[in-house]
């Protein structure tokens, strides 16, 4: 069956209402955060409805009811991602994933694998989102190791070069983002996933961006943590993922009720991965709904939803291309990219064009994108990026381009 | 259509043609703050002579709301005293958190009552307050450091 645009926006209640005096919606802001299908919002409605009790404890049936649907929320996510059950946690969203990891490592005892000291390395990049940057900066803060990047071209594509020097001997981290948020660019995992293991460091990956528009098995990727959130993959705010092969020897992030084995008053041993890790009362309904999300990504099939977004991206930079003084800001083609695209628009400051073309009922996010590092690298204060997902097709890429000419004749 | 409210004719005219942009070489205080939601930052230098204001210049990136507020302030704090500047700043604060309910006194605030239409565009209003918070914080200064004199 053809991928059916139309009958997708069916699905998603939010298409129903009109932007700025009756205007068509035109979503372009997905990796910000995507929009909810009813499933995703009748599933996270049920639980509240039908099944709200607190999981994993209580012997009544409720609790049993809660407890399976959240289970089955997290056989649902390790099925998404090639994974077994016991290595998926539940967080609030990928950000806590992320420092769940880097605090996690700085509590290890000293010795043991995840122990980091002045003589240890992080290796980031100049790409990522401050969520998988900022943690890795404090946790070299704390340890005394040292933080060090691979730096991006102007093409906006990690620079391999000098790979060997990058990732040495002594590191024990590298943490990167699967594609970019900001130029779209999906970077070349598998040279920089084999250096790092041949170190003997982990790979820890941020695919915020690519798990929710592409088909992703963590055995083929080869890295030993991935996290995404929720709520860019059409699931509830308030839920994220994180995958590990290797939760067993990584020590507890948080402490509290569910995460334990045994307590006394002076001490305490851990549950096993994934319970070790979540602490406290999850957030239940929402990670059934992201089961809900799963499913109906699933039933439409990633490699559709790719395949998709690919071919519309095409269209996307070919029309963006044909506007004088737009520059795109990343990769130019469609090669390792995805629907992710940034660009400038000669003098027009992005805050100005996004307010324009807001006022057409486009809505398009503007900023450095939480990447302040990368935008200052390539030169640019800020851009406006324009990012696609399944509801979207080539009418809302039309509507982009009218909306910047547009602006250009308003601010010209 | 709404946008024009936004957009004054003045508004943009600031942006294409600012006024006192370019630091000067001397000054009472320096100061450079950022809108960290946008990138957006501005740096500006207040000169002041016996508790008047004599020279507002700066520099900055960002939108054309920024900018030209900033430009907007800079002209029209120039020889009032820290009491006056004051007064105008709170008025115009009322004014960008006014959510399109008041006009903005022209005889008070002069050209800035074009800046009156970004109070209806929530996420704007730390574009427009962005060059008048780096000039209060520049009057703090130089009052703490001379006492206002």
């Amino acid at each position: 069956m053809a991928f059916n645009v139309a009958n997708i926006r069916k699905d998603f209640p939010i298409f129903e209402r009109t932007i700025r005096d009756g205007k068509k919606l035109v979503y372009l802001d997905s990796g910000a955060t995507s929009q909810k299908p009813l499933a995703v919002i009748d599933a996270e409605s049920d639980f509240y409805k039908f099944h709200n009790a607190a999981v994993h404890r209580g012997a009544h049936q409720l609790a049993e009811e809660a407890t399976d649907a959240y289970e089955g929320a997290r056989l649902k996510v390790a099925n998404f991602i090639g994974a077994r059950e016991e290595q998926i946690v539940f967080t609030k969203g990928a950000t806590e994933s992320l420092n769940l990891v880097a605090y996690a490592m700085g509590n290890a005892e000293p010795g043991t694998r995840f122990a980091l000291t002045s003589k240890d390395k992080i290796v980031v990049t100049e790409m990522e989102h401050h969520a998988n940057l900022i943690p890795w900066q404090q946790l070299a803060a704390r340890t005394g190791a040292q933080l060090s990047w691979f730096e991006v071209t102007p093409d906006g594509r990690l620079d391999l070069t000098d790979i060997n020097s990058v990732i040495t001997e002594n590191t024990k981290v590298v943490a990167l983002t699967h594609q970019s948020n900001v130029l779209g660019t999906i970077v070349p995992l598998e040279a920089i996933v084999a250096r790092a293991h041949a170190v003997g460091a982990v790979v820890v990956l941020d695919a915020c961006q690519s798990a929710p528009h592409m088909p992703i098995d963590v055995k083929e990727l080869g890295v030993d943590f991935l996290v995404f959130s929720g709520h860019k993959a059409l699931g509830p705010t308030g839920v994220g993922v994180l995958w590990s092969s290797v939760l067993e020897d990584l020590p507890p992030f948080l402490y509290g009720g569910s995460m334990i084995e045994t307590v006394t008053m002076t001490k305490a041993t851990w549950a096993p991965a994934p319970r070790k890790f979540e602490a406290g009362v999850p957030n239940m309904a929402q990670a059934v709904g992201l089961g809900a999300a799963i499913d109906y990504l699933t039933a439409l099939g990633m490699s559709s939803v790719h395949n998709h977004e690919v071919a519309l991206t095409k269209y996307l930079i070919e029309k963006l291309s044909q506007i004088p003084d737009l520059k795109i800001v990343g990769p130019t083609n469609i090669d390792s990219r995805g629907g992710t695209v940034s660009f400038t628009v000669g003098e027009i400051h992005p805050h100005d064009l996004g307010q324009y073309v807001d006022s057409q009922g486009v809505a398009v996010r503007t900023g450095h994108h939480c990447a302040w590092p990368l935008t200052r690298k390539l030169g640019v204060p800020a851009t406006t990026r324009a990012s696609l997902y399944l509801y979207n097709d080539e009418s809302d890429c039309d509507a982009l381009f009218d909306a910047i000419l547009g602006a250009q004749k308003y601010f010209a | 259509m709404e946008l024009d409210s936004l957009y004054q004719e003045v508004i943009l005219d600031h942006y294409k043609h600012p006024l006192n942009k370019g630091l000067s070489a001397t000054y009472g205080a320096q100061v450079h703050h950022v809108n960290p939601s946008c990138g957006d930052e501005v740096t500006l230098n207040v000169t002041a002579e016996d508790g008047v204001i004599k020279s507002i210049t700066w520099d900055g990136v960002g939108c054309s709301i920024s900018q030209a507020s900033v430009s907007i302030a800079s002209d029209l704090l120039v020889n009032k005293s820290f009491a006056e500047a004051d007064a105008i700043l709170d008025e115009f604060t009322e004014l960008m958190h006014s959510k399109g309910t008041k006009q903005g006194n022209p005889d008070v605030l002069e050209d800035a009552v074009a800046l009156a239409g970004v109070s209806k565009f929530p996420a704007r209003i730390k574009c427009a307050l962005l060059g008048w918070m780096a000039f209060k914080d520049a009057a703090v200064r130089i009052k703490t450091t001379t006492g206002g004199e």
